[in-house]
């Protein structure tokens, strides 16, 4: 029936592509607006004190220049803390821009110079002289890490981890193999390719559309909402096009609420784009130190696991991640200790990036387990397959389906691991070291409440909606697959529509949801036209369908036929024409099963298979080849889904190499704020890549088995090339970025 | 308080600069700090243009002047007055797209878009310059443009197979 064009399933490419490759696609600072603002942000100097004074007089008398706010004249806003909190705040005291005087981490913005022009804005701004009185800041989690806590608060969507099993310490000290150490993943920044944005558009009638860079429209429109006092029809958020977010735009960003400020109060519209300097002024992927005891039989069994986790979260708000839970998901253990702490420091709270926890705990089992293979003498992935585990130990749940065994087994036969010779540095060509690592990866599939509309017109073109986001990810063009599918129709005749408030609910696109969420809506949505549509066919006069059930019929090239006699049947025209109406719609909403989720876990899993080629005498790496096998249910468009693989496993790729936020703790400040000095892979970083998707059923997450595609492909990557290094070298190195002074210290 | 600044406030003076746009002639007035890539974007509307850092380190804003590819971040407007533009907007002819950008398309070489318009611009000025013949070559003269999404691969593949028919038809 869902094959009756065949679309989901089949690589398609991007229903978005020509208006991204010929400029055509507008992003949040993109929108033209007559008589517009343009508002420059001023960050702070200092990690923490307070603001003695402004002088913003010599800014103020530069032509041209509207407005400069701070928070000596920001206008009123929200007196509770509830009306800050957006959809994925982690419990606290949410950050106000211009609130006081007082300045809680370097960067933080208190001031907006608003000009008719962007140059004025900038020139401006360069001008307004602040002074102030430091206060003691503190950074380092090395420190504080003396501090750490359980955070009291639980956040909505993140597990703690579970209650202890069996008696971990005592089985590691009885263990006959024991590998035990301290893993460290450093700060890292999103670095979308887009700065975050507003275009703030201040209507005549005073309502507000915003053309905000955010992965939640109405996440967006709703902290808009509540932080103004406004009603919701006065505010509506739209963003077609996303340029990369990774995390960033989860929740709404201060040049939103700086932006929307301006524009209420100068009743003018007001676009504010951050620097790429100030893209290091909000979240980020925490630091984090972990450390893991393993023990285990000689046979490599696993006796005891302990995976402690401390990271870090800002002064007012406890961000929390899923970091230490992965070890017992990912292996069988009967004596299993897991603990997670937080650190407050001085910075802006963390946010989710790509991956989140996930990315962060799983590098370090990962490498732990290629410690142990070492320890133990068994080959890594016969490791992993003599603990592999059939449940969800935890949570006592099974699985809804995994796949992880056909992944470890095709990723090696593709990648040619079986022809490995275990010894670290027994590998060498020319000046080059050689090794060959792996590790696993996995990521919950999540499914969220989301709703979406369908239109169908008479002339056989049907509109999707929803108001998703597409961060790059492929949403709009998977949803119009589901879609033309679903109705028999060309894709072509197929008009998706997403990135707006107004268009039917839907959660922050995140956490690899979207597909299955979204996906699950759209298709219900367009069951629910079908059926519509199949009624009016059989109520015509001298129906050919009047006999038959939808089980009996076929929708294909905008007809309604007997699946048994496709030479029979109407077309939808002429079906909408006799029942004289020009649409038939529905609107529909789509939620996992409780009883699914009850009983059930849900995981995309994945093996990566790493080469690297170390220069031994200058310590530059480069990861000459990727084999990584996926399975995460459904693959709706192997093309778009193989693309996002790749992105994952390049974002992994920097994660073990090198992005690292460095934080002048003297300052309190990241000190490489700035895409020349925080590494990103570039193309001469990547090399060969190749994808593989398991094939995998899944009947119980959703109706098409999808669980996303956004972080699986990021997890497990950093270890793998890490555990490459080892081999290659000799040399374990537990502390990610695994930069060139690490491989020759 | 920091000393008070004396600034006298003249009205800031603009200076025209000529520019031909994708084969358009156009002239504006500018402040002398105006860079390329905000006249492109604000002042003439063309937006395809991106700008990811305003350092010259990310891409985003490549554009060709005179056929070769610049990161427009990096000049000040006036100091290409004269000189001919091409931008992202300029490269499809009557609605057919450049093939570099249709391969990109077909090759998927891109996911949010943001670095597409620079990565194209770029890629288009490295086939003509024609020092790249090798995978290899591509990806290291494709290395000043960033793509986050990490679609580099494909941007390779996408760039051999236009530049594999290009040296066929010049054979």
């Amino acid at each position: 029936m869902l094959k009756a064009q065949g679309y989901v399933g089949a690589p398609q490419n991007r229903v978005d592509g020509r208006a991204k490759v010929t400029g055509e696609a507008r992003y949040a600072a993109e929108f033209e607006v007559p008589d517009l603002a343009y508002g420059i942000v001023i960050s702070s100097a200092i990690a923490k004190g307070r603001i003695t004074s402004i002088d913003a007089s010599a800014a103020l008398a530069i032509p041209g220049v509207v407005q400069i706010f701070t928070h000596e004249n920001r206008p009123r806003t929200a007196w509770f803390d509830r009306s800050y909190r957006d959809d994925v705040a982690p419990p606290g005291s949410p950050f106000r821009p211009l609130y006081d005087e007082q300045v809680v981490y370097s960067g933080q913005p208190i001031a907006l110079v608003v000009a008719d022009e962007f140059e004025i804005a900038a020139h401006a701004a360069s001008l307004v002289r602040v002074e102030y009185e430091t206060d003691t800041h503190m950074t380092d989690l090395d420190i504080k890490r003396s501090e750490a806590y359980v955070p009291p608060k639980k956040r909505s969507g993140v597990t703690p981890p579970p209650s202890p099993r069996g008696d971990a310490d005592q089985a590691f000290a009885q263990a006959p193999v024991k590998v035990h150490g301290e893993y460290r993943i450093a700060i890292e920044h999103h670095n979308p390719m887009e700065p975050h944005a507003s275009t703030v558009v201040y209507e005549e009638d005073g309502k507000l559309t915003i053309h905000d860079k955010t992965q939640g429209v109405q996440n967006s429109q709703r902290y808009v909402s509540s932080v103004f006092g406004l009603s919701s029809d006065q505010v509506r958020v739209v963003s077609p096009f996303v340029g990369g977010a990774f995390g960033s735009g989860l929740r709404p960003q201060y040049q939103l609420f700086l932006a929307v400020m301006a524009a209420l109060e100068l009743k003018r519209s007001v676009r504010v784009v951050l620097t790429r300097d100030q893209m290091f002024t909000f979240g980020y992927r925490p630091q984090a130190i972990q450390t893991i005891s393993l023990g285990a039989n000689p046979d490599g069994t696993l006796q005891s696991i302990m995976h402690d986790a401390v990271q870090t979260t800002s002064s007012f708000e406890d961000y929390q991640e899923v970091i230490v839970n992965w070890s017992n998901l990912l292996y069988h253990c009967d004596n299993v200790k897991l603990t997670y702490k937080l650190a407050q420091v001085d910075t802006y709270t963390p946010s989710d990036m790509r991956a989140p926890g996930a990315a962060t705990g799983v590098t370090a089992i990962e490498t732990a387990m290629d410690e142990l293979a070492y320890a133990v003498g068994i080959d890594p992935v016969e490791l992993r397959i003599r603990n592999y585990t059939e449940a969800d130990e935890a949570n006592k749940r099974d699985f809804t389906s995994k796949e992880l065994r056909a992944c470890y087994q095709l990723g090696a036969e593709r990648f040619g691991w079986s022809t490995r010779n275990p010894q670290p540095r027994s590998m060498r060509e020319g000046r080059e070291l050689v090794g060959w690592g792996m590790a696993t990866g996995v990521w919950e599939a999540f499914m969220q409440k989301t709703a979406a509309r369908a239109v169908l017109h008479a002339d056989g073109h049907l509109d999707v909606s929803t108001a998703t986001s597409d961060i790059g990810t492929g949403t709009y063009t998977i949803l119009a697959q589901i879609a033309a599918d679903t109705l028999g129709l060309a894709i072509n005749k197929v008009t998706t529509r997403i990135g707006d408030s107004s268009l039917p609910k839907s959660p922050v696109q995140g956490g690899s949801w979207t597909a299955a969420s979204a996906g699950t809506a759209v298709q219900v949505a367009c069951r629910s036209v079908r059926e519509t549509l199949f009624k009016y066919a059989r109520e015509m006069d001298g129906s050919p369908l009047a006999n038959a059930s939808l089980e009996h019929v076929s929708f294909a090239d905008g007809r309604i036929v007997l699946t048994n006699d496709p030479e029979t049947g109407i077309s939808f025209t002429d079906i909408m024409r006799a029942k004289g109406v020009d649409t038939v719609e529905a609107e529909e909403m789509a939620a996992p099963g409780m009883m699914t989720s009850l009983r059930y876990s849900g995981y995309s899993h994945s093996a990566i298979f790493a080469e690297v080629r170390v220069d031994e005498e200058l310590g530059i790496v480069r990861v000459t080849r990727i084999v990584n096998a996926v399975a995460a249910g459904t693959i709706l468009n192997p093309k778009t889904a193989r693309s996002q693989i790749i992105g994952g496993i390049v974002f992994g790729i920097g994660m073990a190499l090198e992005e690292e936020s460095l934080l002048d703790h003297n300052l309190g400040r990241f000190m490489n704020h700035n895409l020349a000095e925080y590494h990103v892979p570039v193309n001469a970083d990547i090399h060969d890549i190749d994808v593989i998707f398991v094939s995998e059923h899944d009947d119980k997450l959703n109706p098409m088995g999808i669980k996303g595609l956004g972080e699986i492909g990021i997890v497990g990557t950093a270890a793998a090339i890490g555990n490459a290094i080892f081999h290659a070298t000799g040399k374990r190195i537990r502390e990610y970025p695994i930069t060139v002074d690490k491989i020759l210290g | 308080m920091s000393a008070s600044q004396n600034h006298s406030s003249p009205a800031l003076e603009r200076i025209p600069v000529t520019l031909t746009v994708n084969g358009q002639t156009r002239t504006v007035e500018v402040l002398p700090w105006t860079v390329l890539l905000d006249l492109l974007r604000d002042h003439l509307g063309l937006t395809g243009t991106k700008k990811g850092c305003d350092h010259g380190q990310c891409g985003a804003c490549t554009v060709l002047i005179d056929g070769k590819r610049i990161n427009s971040c990096m000049a000040l407007a006036v100091m290409k007055d004269g000189a001919s533009v091409t931008t992202i907007e300029g490269l499809a002819k009557n609605g057919e797209l450049h093939p570099l950008q249709q391969a990109f398309i077909d090759h998927d070489a891109f996911q949010c878009g943001y670095c597409t318009s620079g990565q194209i611009c770029s890629g288009v000025a490295l086939i003509q310059e024609g020092r790249a013949r090798t995978r290899n070559e591509i990806c290291e003269w494709m290395s000043g443009n960033i793509c986050r999404c990490g679609a580099y691969t494909n941007i390779v593949d996408a760039i051999e197979q236009v530049l594999g028919s290009t040296t066929e038809a010049a054979r």
